[in-house]
């Protein structure tokens, strides 16, 4: 937090308070996606130390470091650190720094609510880490949870977890209420919604999801926290209850999760790659439309999750289908990325890299997807690492590279230095190098029947194990590189343009480089707004008064 | 709430305030809703006859019996994890024809030096025949208490509904006996 701090100092006489009280009373949407975005690459490496954790026992068949027990800790907290911890919060931060400056507000619309949706996290997480020293030990039980693993046989510790969930699912709730709110009251006059700026649009549907699923999460693990301390049974047979009960209820949750976990990273990307094909997004009405059928299918697919349960044939058809039904309006979108680029002017900046590598790579992801979703094929591949190298590829290549590719992408806007293309394009290749040499042999153990969430393996496995946690460690430490590209871009660098790169259009890129302390204050008029064409923009300038 | 003002470039629509409540009403619905789909996830197990769950006691009537076809009946018995009892089936099979009913036995012995509950749990496979497994007396229907060192002979009496699908031969009456200390009645 400490550089962060440094680098909003120069904002001078119109600026903010100074001292640590700024970060802690703050309600500006700048400082509080600011905040997320710190947070977020914490608990990214704090994540990612616990895969290497992992990856390291999995180096070789056999126990060499740490404790079984251990183990499932780490790949328990490694997921939910990583869920909840790095991929939402940071798409939350891009959301508080961009969504105003897209659609002309001059902060969020509840900003006392932000800084709370903020500050509830460091606890939550705080709270959930400090399980890991305990004599229970952290939760081992899964990310996903299930009962009566997480009830009955839990550690004592579940009870900080249940917590923990609650109040980043509050976090969570507040922030997405929080940019509905913006984006249906605070447009500028003139923006309407069919010109809205796709990361805004994503953005929208993924609020949606969040107020719909978060409560339900909560929920669940209510039900947990009654059958623990209450003596309810929800989901202990012997009670009455019914351990597949807590998987539907889980997976109501669990499946629309993972569309918030990448609706963003498709807006992310879909801004990027006009802008370095320098030309307008190819289909944008048919993206709003493919991403909202997403958001829709999402809630009717979630026993895919769960093939193996025991399901009557009818409902393993109708998930199946319901299921590959996505895969059209995922197809429609990359169809319109790949259309986007086709006969475009393109050039291959760092931001650029990162979005392509996440339309080649999230398009594997989706794939292997799909062979998942097969319901007979996935009674082969159910809990194998085939599914964890599934969801690897769209959470890492995928939401992270998204997330990723929007930090270099607007970094320049943020803090007024372009970054060294050099060190982004070093960052870039160790990371696409690193992802795919962690990940992709994990496709092959798990179709020859590796399980996951196991200490050891059998012989036949070491090979493939050993070349995916060399790529983990060349991911992991790749990371470094980005920190340090990050400190040094706000410590200085070249000066950004307003406009910053070449062919950006949209209201960000009219406001200075850096975003001045307050954007959009004052009256004006974007009655002919048109999101495509910044010509047509009647403000490329506005004067920003000094907040009294 | 705090920001600034009508000037900020609002355009004519909702208001702030009501999208806010509005949004806080629905997360508050959908926490119901979760909870809702306790109740609703029973109602559709049985609605579609799934999840091999059996019904509760049924009025034992005499009904036609379809003497033309024979249907297997396995019994299998099973402890949850950490249960102590004896829990057994007196016959592992028999053969009845749709309707008629029959009456067949289980035994449990508590060997432990502590009085305890016990719950039997049904599971019927294929479970497309739970919801024509009719029982008129089922241990399972209720807790069993069993003091320290009691065994107890308990019945199950059960028919098959005539309307039992023809490609069902063999039909699986799986208990698993759970301590159900926690929950005692």
């Amino acid at each position: 937090m400490t550089t962060a701090t440094a680098s909003h100092d120069d904002h001078g006489h119109h600026g903010p308070a100074k001292g640590i009280m700024r970060w802690v009373l703050t309600t500006n949407h700048k400082d509080i996606g600011t905040m997320y975005l710190w947070f977020s690459f914490t608990m990214l490496f704090i994540g990612g130390a616990m895969a290497l954790i992992v990856r390291t026992e999995l180096f070789q068949p056999g126990m060499q470091l740490i404790e079984p027990e251990f183990y499932n800790q780490m790949t328990t907290m490694h997921g939910l650190i990583m869920v909840f911890g790095a991929i939402m919060p940071a798409f939350v931060g891009l959301a508080n720094w961009m969504v105003p400056l897209m659609i002309g507000a001059p902060d969020m619309a509840l900003p006392r609510m932000n800084n709370w949706s903020f500050w509830i996290l460091p606890f939550a997480f705080g709270m959930l880490l400090f399980t890991l020293f305990t004599d229970a030990g952290a939760p081992n039980f899964g990310w996903t949870f299930y009962a009566p693993l997480s009830t009955t046989y839990a550690p004592s510790s579940v009870t900080y977890f249940i917590f923990g969930v609650h109040m980043m699912g509050i976090s969570s709730i507040m922030g997405a209420i929080n940019i509905i709110v913006t984006i249906l009251n605070l447009r500028a006059p003139g923006m309407t919604l069919m010109k809205m700026p796709l990361f805004v649009w994503t953005w929208f549907i993924t609020a949606y999801l969040l107020v719909a699923v978060m409560p339900v999460l909560a929920g669940v693990v209510t039900m947990m926290l009654m059958d623990i301390h209450f003596g309810t049974s929800f989901f202990d047979a012997a009670g009455g209850g019914d351990p597949v009960l807590f998987q539907h209820v889980f997976w109501f949750f669990g499946h629309p999760e993972v569309y918030i976990m990448i609706l963003p990273a498709f807006g992310i990307v879909s801004q990027i790659i006009p802008t370095f094909a320098r030309k307008p997004l190819f289909g944008y009405a048919s993206m709003v439309y493919a991403t909202s059928s997403i958001a829709f299918l999402s809630f009717i697919v979630w026993a895919h999750h769960m093939f193996t349960v025991g399901m009557p044939l009818q409902a393993e058809l109708f998930f199946m289908y319901a299921t590959m039904l996505i895969a059209i309006p995922t197809g429609v979108k990359v169809f319109n990325w790949v259309s986007t680029m086709f006969r475009g002017s393109m050039t291959f900046e760092t931001p650029m890299l990162f979005a392509l590598a996440f339309v080649v790579l999230f398009t594997i992801g989706g794939f292997s997807g799909l062979m998942l979703a097969i319901a007979p094929a996935d009674f082969q591949y159910h809990d194998t690492y085939f599914v964890v190298a599934h969801f690897h590829y769209v959470l890492v290549p995928g939401a992270l590279f998204g997330i990723i590719a929007g930090v270099y992408y607007w970094l320049p806007k943020w803090t007024g230095n372009y970054f060294s293309e050099k060190l982004g394009k070093f960052h870039f290749w160790m990371s696409f190098i690193g992802v795919n040499v962690t990940f992709f042999p994990m496709h092959f153990i798990g179709l020859a029947g590796m399980p996951r969430r196991i200490p050891d393996y059998a012989l036949q496995f070491a090979d493939f194990n050993a070349i995916a946690t060399v790529g983990a460690f060349i991911f992991g430490l790749s990371q470094l590189i980005f920190l340090f590209l990050l400190i040094k871009t706000i410590r200085g660098g070249e000066k950004a343009t307003d406009q910053v790169w070449e062919g950006a259009e949209g209201l960000e890129w009219t406001i200075p480089s850096p975003a001045p302390y307050h954007t959009f204050l004052n009256h004006h008029t974007l009655s002919k707004v048109k999101y495509i064409n910044l010509n047509d923009l009647k403000i490329t300038r506005v004067r920003y008064p000094v907040r009294t | 709430m705090t920001s600034k003002s009508p000037e900020s470039g609002t355009q004519s629509g909702p208001k702030p305030r009501n999208t806010t409540l509005k949004l806080i009403l629905a997360a508050i619905a959908m926490f119901g809703f979760g909870f809702a789909l306790v109740p609703l996830y029973d109602v559709f197990c049985e609605y579609a006859g799934i999840n091999g769950k059996t019904a509760g006691p049924v009025e034992k009537v005499e009904q036609w019996v379809d003497t033309s076809r024979t249907i297997k009946v396995q019994f299998i018995t099973t402890n949850n994890d950490g249960m102590p009892w004896e829990f057994e089936t007196l016959q592992e099979e028999v053969e009845v024809h749709p309707g008629a009913w029959t009456q067949v036995g289980f035994w449990a012995f508590n060997p432990t030096q502590e009085d305890m509950v016990g719950q039997a749990v049904p599971s019927v496979s294929p479970s497309e025949a739970a919801q024509y497994v009719q029982k008129t007396e089922c241990f399972c229907f209720d807790q069993q208490k069993l003091k320290a060192g009691e065994g107890r002979n308990m019945p199950l009496i059960f028919s098959l509904d005539p309307d039992l699908p023809d490609h069902v031969r063999t039909v699986t009456m799986s208990y698993t006996l759970f301590d159900a200390g926690d929950f005692a009645e």
